[in-house]
């Protein structure tokens, strides 16, 4: 679904991806984990081009996103993201925030759109949060109408960022449920995260990252429980 | 105290002079609104062209230029901008034209500068939240970027109004009747100076007491609206 290929990425002299590539299958959940600095975010951002690559492809759905004349609003349809900061509208409600790109962008109707706001409204259970300001809701919820608003757009794969890293302890879980039910439906997810016990739980794939290069990668199984370099050895070391 | 209302009603009633100040209040609303309209237009679009040029590169010249148009503007004293558009560039246009246009675009210059610190305001995990979902920048800047700097640009416009209001008092250099040359006119002819720019300041006073209070009010309504 989504192919990188001998992504390069740099901040001024800063080298911070040196060339990274990896296939990204349908129905994956691909774990990226790593020490702070690795480019793990760097790299999410670059699969949306959020950060424009400073060379290297990623070819989406059969489409080069790098390529000159490619439309990348339209292809952003399909990659739904979820951030760290969560990043909701605050002048707007939450079904505002929600329907707002399927009104504007797919051209759904308005009743249409509140409906399946409020279908996925009531599957994170926040139904009863439909009018209230982003700003009166606890991190948790704001991370979930998060989720719920990239998922409006119906995408073909959910990137995220480090969701749950600006959250309170007590409320990573309910993010997390969340994030599992959506794996158990299938949808394809790429996920840089800190919570080991979700990437050993809930994914299919591994990727360790480190100074920019992916030192490793496998099924959680191979990469928890037999890791081989000594960077991962060191990482998993500290973080388990 | 009644001696004081004999020379009130000598410099401006008796004399039919009380005309020539409402004319001159009149001229000075009329240049106010006419260049804040100018201002508004002209400093929205320049700041959102700097903004969305920034990452374009075939928007860099546009940019360029327009950076320079807004350093020019502040650089050069509004009396001065006056002179100039009244005898050298629109020569053959009325004062009151002149002065709305050259107020206009000078207060556009600050006004650009506003409104692009409001902007720059906003939290750039919003731009990026908007993109994400596939929205353009044009769109991510109507919808969510403009709506929530409105609310840290208005005070500064508010400030930028009662700045234009008093500056428009400069207008007397290119034979524009404001209220300020109103004032002068009537010291000139009755020999009265303490009572017509009493008159003249007192109602700077009033009009600026009261666009403040109305600022207040668009402010807290504001606030009220976007419950954040």
């Amino acid at each position: 679904m989504i192919s990188v290929k001998d992504l390069h990425k740099n901040f001024e002299d800063l080298e911070v991806l040196k060339g990274v590539s990896v296939e990204i299958e349908k129905g994956d959940v691909m774990c990226v984990i790593g020490p702070s600095g690795s480019g793990k975010s760097t790299f999410l951002r670059c699969l949306n081009l959020l950060e424009k690559p400073s060379s290297g492809r990623i070819i989406f759905e059969g489409d080069d996103l790098t390529g000159k004349d490619i439309d990348l609003d339209l292809h952003r349809q399909k990659m739904g993201m979820v951030f760290q900061q969560f990043n909701l509208f605050p002048h707007m409600t939450v079904m505002g925030n929600l329907t707002c790109a399927p009104m504007l962008l797919k051209k759904t109707p308005k009743e249409a759109a509140e409906k399946k706001a409020m279908e996925l409204l009531e599957r994170v259970g926040l139904a009863d949060k439909a009018n209230e300001y982003p700003n009166t809701l606890s991190g948790g919820q704001k991370q979930r109408v998060a989720i719920v608003r990239a998922l409006c757009m119906e995408p073909d794969v959910m990137l995220f960022d480090e969701p749950t890293s600006a959250l309170d302890p007590e409320m990573v879980g309910e993010v997390l449920d969340v994030m599992k039910e959506l794996a158990a439906d299938g949808m394809t997810m790429v996920v840089v995260t800190h919570e080991m016990g979700f990437a050993r739980e809930v994914s299919n794939r591994v990727v360790f990252l480190d100074e920019g290069v992916i030192v490793e990668q496998g099924t959680p199984e191979e990469v928890f429980g037999n890791p081989k370099s000594e960077r991962l050895k060191g990482f998993l070391a500290k973080v388990l | 105290m009644s001696a004081w209302f004999d020379k009130l009603n000598e410099t401006f009633i008796a004399s039919g002079y009380y005309r020539l100040m409402l004319d001159g209040f009149k001229n000075t609303i009329i240049i106010t609104l006419g260049a804040l309209a100018i201002s508004i237009v002209l400093g929205s679009l320049i700041a959102v062209v700097r903004y969305l040029g920034e990452d374009v590169p075939a928007m860099k010249p546009v940019v360029k230029i327009l950076t320079f148009y807004v350093n020019v503007i502040r650089g050069i004293p509004v009396v001065v901008l006056l002179l100039i558009f009244y005898f050298v560039i629109m020569k053959s246009s009325e004062g009151l034209v002149v002065g709305i246009i050259t107020f206009g675009i000078n207060s556009s210059a600050y006004m650009s500068e506003l409104i692009r610190g409001g902007i720059n305001a906003v939290d750039k995990g919003q731009m990026e939240a908007g993109r994400s979902l596939g929205m353009s920048r044009l769109q991510c800047t109507r919808r969510i970027i403009f709506p929530q700097a409105v609310r840290y640009i208005l005070p500064a416009v508010g400030n930028e109004l009662i700045a234009l209001l008093k500056e428009t008092s400069v207008a007397g250099y290119v034979a524009v009747v404001d209220l300020t040359r109103a004032g002068n006119l009537v010291r000139n002819n009755t020999y009265d100076a303490v009572n017509p720019l009493l008159l003249v300041a007192v109602t700077y006073l009033v009009m600026v007491f009261g666009l403040d209070a109305l600022l207040r009010k668009m402010e807290r309504r504001l606030a009220k609206n976007d419950k954040r």
